[in-house]
């Protein structure tokens, strides 16, 4: 009995997702992390007031700032699945989603780990910031939630477009209605890119931080993407298979009057699954 | 479309009239909760006076869930969206129906839950006017959001538990106006009641233009 693999259908020999974009893209991402610790912990200097607090910022603001990048994508790719059917679109919506969620998880995971030391709290419901961004993860988990559920890609692109795109579209009214309701000063500071307290070396290795993480992003969208494509071309592929398949058993029945009986084993079939039921009774 | 979203509307309640769940599960369930919350509260009058307001709004945004939900199933069951497609009502009339049925339901319970918070809570109501406006503007959002998102759980098997993951936060600005408003028209909070009011009218209205847009390839797609 032989297997049918995911490269038989698309006839291609390729094992796994990688190509030589993603390999260099992988090898300058892990190079860049490995510089980035060491830049963080070693170089930059410790902050007058955060002390050591402070090399948190360099994943922190890279990952917040990639996490706004990648729900935008999914909000376009969204909308152009939604106008142009462009199944290349939602398939970057979907990656991005994905990616998006895990640096916004970040995003939050660090802050509070930042916010323990540095403003004496993991959580503070003060912060206009803070609760926008854990209210949008809300938003994007339910998104992927959608993306899980039972049903045909087309179906299951459509309804988490419509999520993708409330989500956008409701995130401005989030932020202002957290504003507001903040009675207390925000804790959160202003931005560490525009405030100009920061160090040299301390906005170099943040900014450093920025285009590692970047690349990271990347990578794993690129094979994110990879993963959800083939994985459409096997859901599509099987189907319109196992239908010429059929139909070619049946044409072979038909001509050589085996209709049912000693043709069934060949075809694998199973008798409680339907099929040619018709055919059998028929017989 | 009005008349056709007034056929719908109409219909969902007729429906909902006659199997009498809003009246015999969906209220009992509501007044169940704010007895709840004094419990977990422990009764305590100054925390009580202070919470009324977001007590109120978070039990109806789960009655929300529950006649989303409800909305929903009327359409799922015997294939009556597909009988509702091939009537020729505009998607975009049927979505304003639907949710103008949510709506009507919602305000109900919601009358019950004021009956509630006053006996209960003893709460007092400082500004009718606010509070009625407060009641029909977030209520409003609240159906248009509720029945976009329950067109777009419609017919799978997990919808019980999605909705909520969808719904809740997409409602989490609800909940903050329409606490701060109510604070101010129970005259628990000092705090301006009306722009908060006027942030849930913002959010009403991006909803319903947004649900009246996508609702028919919701309706149509899945």
């Amino acid at each position: 009995m032989t297997t049918t693999t995911a490269s038989d259908i698309t006839g291609t020999r390729r094992r796994g997702t990688g190509s030589r974009t993603t390999f260099w893209l992988g090898s300058v991402g892990l190079v860049g992390v490995v510089v980035l610790i060491l830049l963080g912990f070693f170089a930059a200097p410790a902050d007058d007031d955060q002390v050591d607090a402070v090399r948190m910022i360099f994943i922190h603001v890279p990952v917040a700032m990639l996490t706004y990048v990648a729900f935008s994508l999914t909000a376009v790719g969204s909308v152009l699945w939604l106008w142009k059917r462009s199944i290349w679109w939602d398939t970057v919506a979907l990656s991005a989603a994905e990616v998006g969620v895990m640096f916004c998880g970040l995003t939050l995971f660090t802050g509070s780990i930042w916010g323990r030391p540095t403003w004496g709290t993991y959580w503070d419901w003060g912060d206009v910031r803070l609760v926008t961004t854990m209210i949008l993860f809300l938003i994007m988990v339910g998104y992927l939630a959608v993306r899980s559920l039972d049903g045909d890609s087309a179906t299951l692109a459509t309804r988490a477009a419509v999520i993708g795109i409330i989500g956008a579209v409701n995130i401005p009214i989030v932020n202002r209605s957290v504003t507001w309701w903040s009675s207390r000063r925000t804790l959160h500071q202003k931005s560490s890119l525009t405030d100009g307290n920061l160090e040299d070396l301390t906005l170099f290795t943040m900014m450093f931080g920025l285009v590692v993480f970047s690349i990271l992003m990347l990578w794993m969208m690129i094979h994110r993407f990879r993963i959800s494509w083939l994985e459409r071309q096997v859901s599509e592929g099987n189907l319109s298979e196992a239908l010429i398949a059929r139909r070619a058993e049946a044409m072979v029945a038909v001509e050589t009057g085996r209709v049912g009986g000693a043709i069934q084993p060949e075809l694998g079939r199973q008798p409680d699954k339907g099929g040619f039921g018709e055919v059998e009774d028929s017989k | 479309m009005l008349t056709d979203a007034r056929l719908v509307a109409a219909k969902d309640l007729r429906i909902e009239m006659r199997s009498k769940v809003t009246v015999s599960q969906v209220v009992p369930f509501a007044g169940l909760v704010l007895v709840m919350f004094g419990f977990a509260l422990d009764a305590n009058r100054p925390t009580l006076d202070l919470a009324t307001s977001g007590l109120f709004w978070v039990t109806v945004l789960f009655v929300a869930v529950m006649a989303v939900q409800r909305s929903t199933a009327i359409e799922t069951t015997d294939g009556a969206r597909r009988a509702l497609l091939l009537a020729g009502v505009e998607p975009s009339a049927v979505f304003m129906g639907k949710a103008a049925a949510v709506a009507v339901q919602l305000l109900a319970v919601e009358l019950v839950l004021i009956g509630g918070i006053i006996v209960l809570y003893d709460a007092s109501i400082e500004e009718p006017l606010l509070l009625v406006a407060t009641c029909v503007t977030a209520t409003a959002g609240i159906a248009a959001a509720g029945t976009l998102l329950g067109a777009l759980v419609a017919g799978v098997r997990a919808r019980e538990t999605v909705l909520p993951i969808l719904l809740l936060p997409v409602l989490a600005p609800v909940l903050l106006g329409a606490t701060r408003a109510f604070d101010d028209a129970l005259g628990a909070v000092a705090v301006n009641g009306w722009s908060w009011l006027a942030m849930l009218v913002g959010f009403t209205v991006i909803n319903v233009a947004f649900g009246v847009t996508a609702y028919g390839v919701l309706l149509e797609e899945t």
